[in-house]
């Protein structure tokens, strides 16, 4: 899994020296750094476009967007790389900085990628989290049992 | 008499001996526990690195600065429990010394028990709060983000802030660095923030609250691999010194154990040249 992921980056690295190459009249790049506290997923690669969920709602990102900062919530974030793929990974928070040089940093507290999230172990998540929820007595525990409600339910989401 | 003082000094000789030998057991085995967690250390660091870099950028592109105002600085200094790693804690401790001599309106967070120790004496009263239990087990987001609720809960005010923590740069050495922490306040203020679109005062707390614990994530981890490195090369030293001690004891003991025959042999023949005269 790693290996074709690392190959992939390779290859879309390469791609867009080519794209450079050929025509300098093309859209700006945008440059993505998405990483999460254990892993790397995109170092400073050029994407043509990245769709985040948010607190303020979901939005997509192009080269050229409006600089500003928002915070993930639990979801699913989509990168269209250069060369047309699509990847989609599951978030469950973190942050998104997009700059005025068009540099996007998403930095996510968990993030793995959606084929290997497992829509069983999911439901059961999200029913554990209800029943936590009818058994929780502080507010804490409440609103702990609700935060991870919502991450099952945007997990289950996700698998569908 | 001097008969006793050499089979005294032989055997307090062989003792030191068998105790330098030991030491050096240890700090071999020491030395390959460093080496076994600084190769995991470092391969986490290298993972975590984008993620660090990343999350100090918008600081660096909204042009950030610190806040004007005089409620004095907060210093988080990294560190950990255990010793035995060279200068990596004591580094720390100098370098918060002087700080705080510079402004002694300063608070310091520390994590773990070593600057603690350095500090304790002279500036208890800027010690806001001590995390210990760090360095037995690798860092994990958790544990960064628990120091970090703690910072917020406490409530501490600051106008300047900043992470000290050693920097790895190879095996064996590294740089100790500081990172910059910015108020909400600052934030708020900050030169280039106006580009930044539909922010309010929830996104912007929200944002410092998680990159107060993903600075502090990245730092641990740079900070964890440097004091493993270090360790390493301490121990490795430590066990080359003691290698010279066992061969210049090894030298003395055969020497002193040549001489105490010799004198055996010679009282011995001169008793028996004595008895063969008074023949």
């Amino acid at each position: 899994m790693a290996l074709t992921r690392s190959a992939l980056r390779l290859f879309s690295g390469r791609f867009t020296q080519a794209c450079q190459v050929r025509g300098y009249a093309d859209a700006p790049s945008m440059s993505l750094t998405f990483a999460a506290p254990s892993q790397v997923l995109y170092n400073n690669i050029s994407v043509k476009q990245i769709d985040v969920p948010s607190f303020s709602g979901s939005f997509g990102i192009l080269p050229a967007h409006v600089p500003t900062l928002a915070v993930l919530k639990p979801g699913v974030v989509t990168v269209f790389e250069n060369d047309g793929s699509t990847k989609k990974f599951f978030v469950s928070s973190g942050t998104v900085t997009i700059n005025e040089d068009s540099t996007v940093q998403l930095l996510a507290e968990e993030a793995v990628p959606v084929d290997t999230l497992d829509i069983s172990a999911a439901k059961e998540l999200l029913a554990q989290s209800q029943s936590q929820l009818a058994s929780a007595s502080s507010e804490v525990a409440k609103a702990e049992a609700e935060i991870s409600i919502e991450v099952s339910e945007a997990l289950v989401k996700a698998c569908e | 008499s001097q008969q006793v003082r050499g089979m005294a000094t032989l055997k307090m000789i062989s003792i030191r001996l068998k105790s330098v030998k030991n030491i050096q057991k240890i700090t071999q085995s020491m030395k390959m526990v460093s080496a076994a967690k600084y190769t995991k250390a470092e391969r986490e660091l290298k993972s975590a690195r984008p993620y660090g870099i990343g999350a100090q950028e918008f600081y660096k592109k909204a042009e950030v600065k610190d806040e004007e105002g005089e409620k004095g600085q907060l210093i988080i200094a990294v560190s950990s429990d255990r010793g035995l790693c060279g200068a990596v804690h004591s580094s720390i401790g100098r370098i918060v010394k002087t700080d705080i001599a510079a402004s002694p309106n300063t608070k310091v967070v520390i994590v773990g028990d070593k600057v603690r120790n350095i500090l304790q004496r002279l500036y208890a009263k800027n010690i806001a709060m001590v995390v210990t239990e760090v360095g037995r087990k690798p860092a994990v987001f958790g544990d960064a983000a628990l120091v970090a609720q703690s910072i917020i809960n406490s409530g501490i005010e600051f106008s300047k802030g900043k992470i000290l923590f050693n920097a790895f740069r190879t095996v064996v050495s590294f740089r100790t660095t500081e990172m910059p922490l910015y108020s909400q306040n600052a934030v708020a203020n900050a030169s280039k923030l106006p580009v930044y679109d539909s922010l309010d005062s929830d996104v912007i707390q929200s944002y410092t609250e998680f990159s107060l614990a993903s600075l502090l994530f990245y730092s641990m981890k740079e900070n964890a691999t440097s004091e493993q490195s270090s360790r390493m090369t301490a121990m490795d030293n430590a066990s080359k010194n003691a290698g010279e001690m066992i061969d210049k004891l090894t030298m003395t003991f055969n020497r002193t154990r040549q001489a105490v025959i010799t004198r055996e042999l010679i009282e011995i023949i001169s008793g028996a040249a004595a008895l063969e005269t008074k023949n």
